[in-house]
């Protein structure tokens, strides 16, 4: 580290008020996922035809099969906490530029039926009952918008 | 397999939560400076470059295109690789590839990042889907928390167990004026007294259970460069060259949700891979030193079990018996590893510089005490990506 110009002071630029919106397309099944989410409060996978696998979110392919999926089936809205953590430390949410509201349970949560995991927040911060292994129910926003944030959270039921 | 290739040079920033008094080009040169002097070579001497760092950490593109000034690579080939955390060994597999190939004899490999300029978490959160894996999603303490959370569910494991790994990458870094954590009140102390004041100090913020500030990497500026040279050229150069004996990498998902957070398989895999090429059966008694890219405490236990270094569940009892220790069977991170200097995208080549300094013999005060025939370099990605270099004294036949 040099020490030449030593008393000037060392500046940063600020970026300012930078807001920059993107359009993300979730293609058919995406599509399909959030609309039953939205309409009928019911989450769906897509079966893999060789390993018989279920994926939540659906997507096209199997990866480990290389191939195409175009089994959409029914899963559940309650399922298990796989892993889980309680999250404690202030952060900023890039999709909104402002500090995450903390602290909240956060899990991935194994639906009953699907084989993959669904992250999400959950609606308790005691971590007696945030643990591996509680079962969770999803709770859903009255007024859905079609966006994964029709899901309010999920309930811990132990 | 291609040309055979080592390490010839390695150089690095002095890591710091704050490098103020440099910008992105001239923390970049700074390191490139520190390796061509190291392999003492000119910036003429070098073939080619590759380059990387994590774009979204300072919200400028293209650093291969920006920094050529400061990189070297004024009219010279070069190519940008960013794999996420990985990125530093990913930028270094391929700097060997480039050798490996014939195609040119001494390439020159960077890695470098001012995390100082964004909200780390907030920019690794950008690193997942947008739709399905942002919400509320606390980035690489989230994500590591998990883990740790299902690896003490199935064992039995401790926060003291965690702490324990802590404390030997803090106790290392005190070795490395380069490093940036150097935590001078542990000096002195035993483990096992660090270990109870980390678990009980309410000083110590819990970030995310159970990780506290203790637990995880800190935010780092910093830059570091490897010279490969390829056989023939290399024994000039360096007297005694860190060849590469073999590297692989493994990736295996779409989404965070669709890991098997019981096994950490893509290192595990990318490890076996190497040892098979290597010829290794036991790793514990045949690698000498380890520079692991290990991000928090809890992956010093269970990513040494993925490795093949210990069983299931019997990495708190590798750790806490000593054996990974400056004195140890298995020293593991001399340099302090990712938990006490993390400048993401130079992390992992950091990793592999400093394997390659333990086997020329240059590391210094964090030399290992006891000869190195193979040292092992890795690196960690949030997108569960896994690279394994292994580096060893005797040229590969």
């Amino acid at each position: 580290m040099t020490e030449k110009n030593e008393g000037i002071e060392l500046l940063t630029i600020g970026s300012g008020e930078a807001f920059q919106p993107f359009n993300w397309s979730v293609g058919r099944y995406g599509s399909y996922f959030l609309k039953e989410l939205k309409d009928n409060k019911t989450f769906y996978g897509v079966k893999c035809p060789k390993c018989g696998k279920v994926y939540v979110p659906p997507r096209k392919v199997c990866g480990r099969c290389y191939v195409a999926m175009d089994e959409l089936v029914k899963v559940s809205d309650e399922g298990e906490v796989a892993v889980c953590t309680i999250i404690q430390f202030g952060f900023v949410d890039p999709s909104t530029g402002y500090q995450q509201p903390v602290p909240y349970g956060y899990a991935f949560i194994k639906l009953d039926g699907a084989d993959t995991l669904l992250p999400f927040f959950l609606d308790s911060t005691d971590p007696e009952r945030v643990k591996v292994g509680a079962r969770v129910k999803a709770v859903f926003e009255d007024k859905r918008t079609g966006s994964i944030a029709d899901i309010k959270h999920f309930t811990i039921l132990d | 397999m291609g040309k055979k290739v080592a390490i010839v040079g390695f150089g690095q920033t002095y890591q710091r939560s704050s490098r103020k008094d440099v910008n992105g080009v001239e923390l970049i040169n700074e390191a490139v400076r520190a390796a061509l002097e190291d392999a003492e070579l000119t910036i003429n001497d070098i073939d080619a470059i590759v380059i990387g760092n994590m774009d979204h950490f300072e919200g400028v593109n293209y650093v291969d295109c920006w920094s050529a000034e400061g990189s070297g690579a004024v009219m010279k080939p070069i190519f940008k690789v960013t794999t996420g955390g990985t990125t530093g060994t990913t930028v270094a597999m391929c700097g060997y590839y480039h050798v490996a190939s014939g195609m040119f004899d001494r390439v020159l490999a960077i890695g470098w990042e001012k995390n100082s300029e964004s909200d780390t978490t907030g920019a690794i959160v950008t690193a997942f889907h947008p739709v399905w894996e942002r919400t509320r999603f606390g980035g690489a303490i989230a994500g590591l928390a998990v883990e740790a959370s299902k690896y003490m569910h199935n064992y039995g494991v401790t926060e003291r167990d965690g702490a324990r790994v802590a404390v030997r990458e803090r106790l290392h870094a005190l070795n490395n004026p380069y490093s940036q954590l150097h935590q001078d009140w542990m000096k002195g102390m035993e483990p096992e007294q660090i270990v109870d004041l980390l678990v009980t100090s309410e000083q110590n913020q819990m970030l995310a259970y159970p990780l506290r500030m203790s637990d995880m990497c800190p935010r780092t500026d910093g830059a570091a460069a490897v010279v490969f040279a390829s056989e023939g050229v290399a024994e000039k150069i360096a007297p005694t060259p860190a060849w590469v004996i073999s590297t692989h990498n493994r990736h295996n998902y779409v989404f965070l949700g669709d890991i098997n957070w019981d096994r950490n398989d893509t290192l595990e895999a990318a490890a076996k891979k190497v040892f098979e090429d290597a010829g290794i059966k036991e790793p514990l008694k045949e690698i000498d030193v380890c520079e692991l890219y290990l991000p928090y405490s809890y992956a010093g236990l269970k990513w040494m079990e993925s490795i093949g270094f210990c069983g299931p569940g019997e990495g708190p009892k590798l750790v806490w018996d000593g054996v990974t220790d400056m004195d140890g069977e298995l020293p593991v991170n001399p340099s302090g590893g990712v938990m006490s200097s993390n400048p993401i995208g130079a992390t992992a080549i950091l990793r592999v510089g400093e394997g390659a300094l333990q086997v020329m013999g240059k590391a210094g005060d964090r030399q290992v005490p006891k000869d190195v025939n193979y040292s092992l370099c890795t690196g960690f990605g949030g997108c569960n990506w896994a690279d394994v270099m292994l580096l060893g004294k005797k040229k590969p036949s």
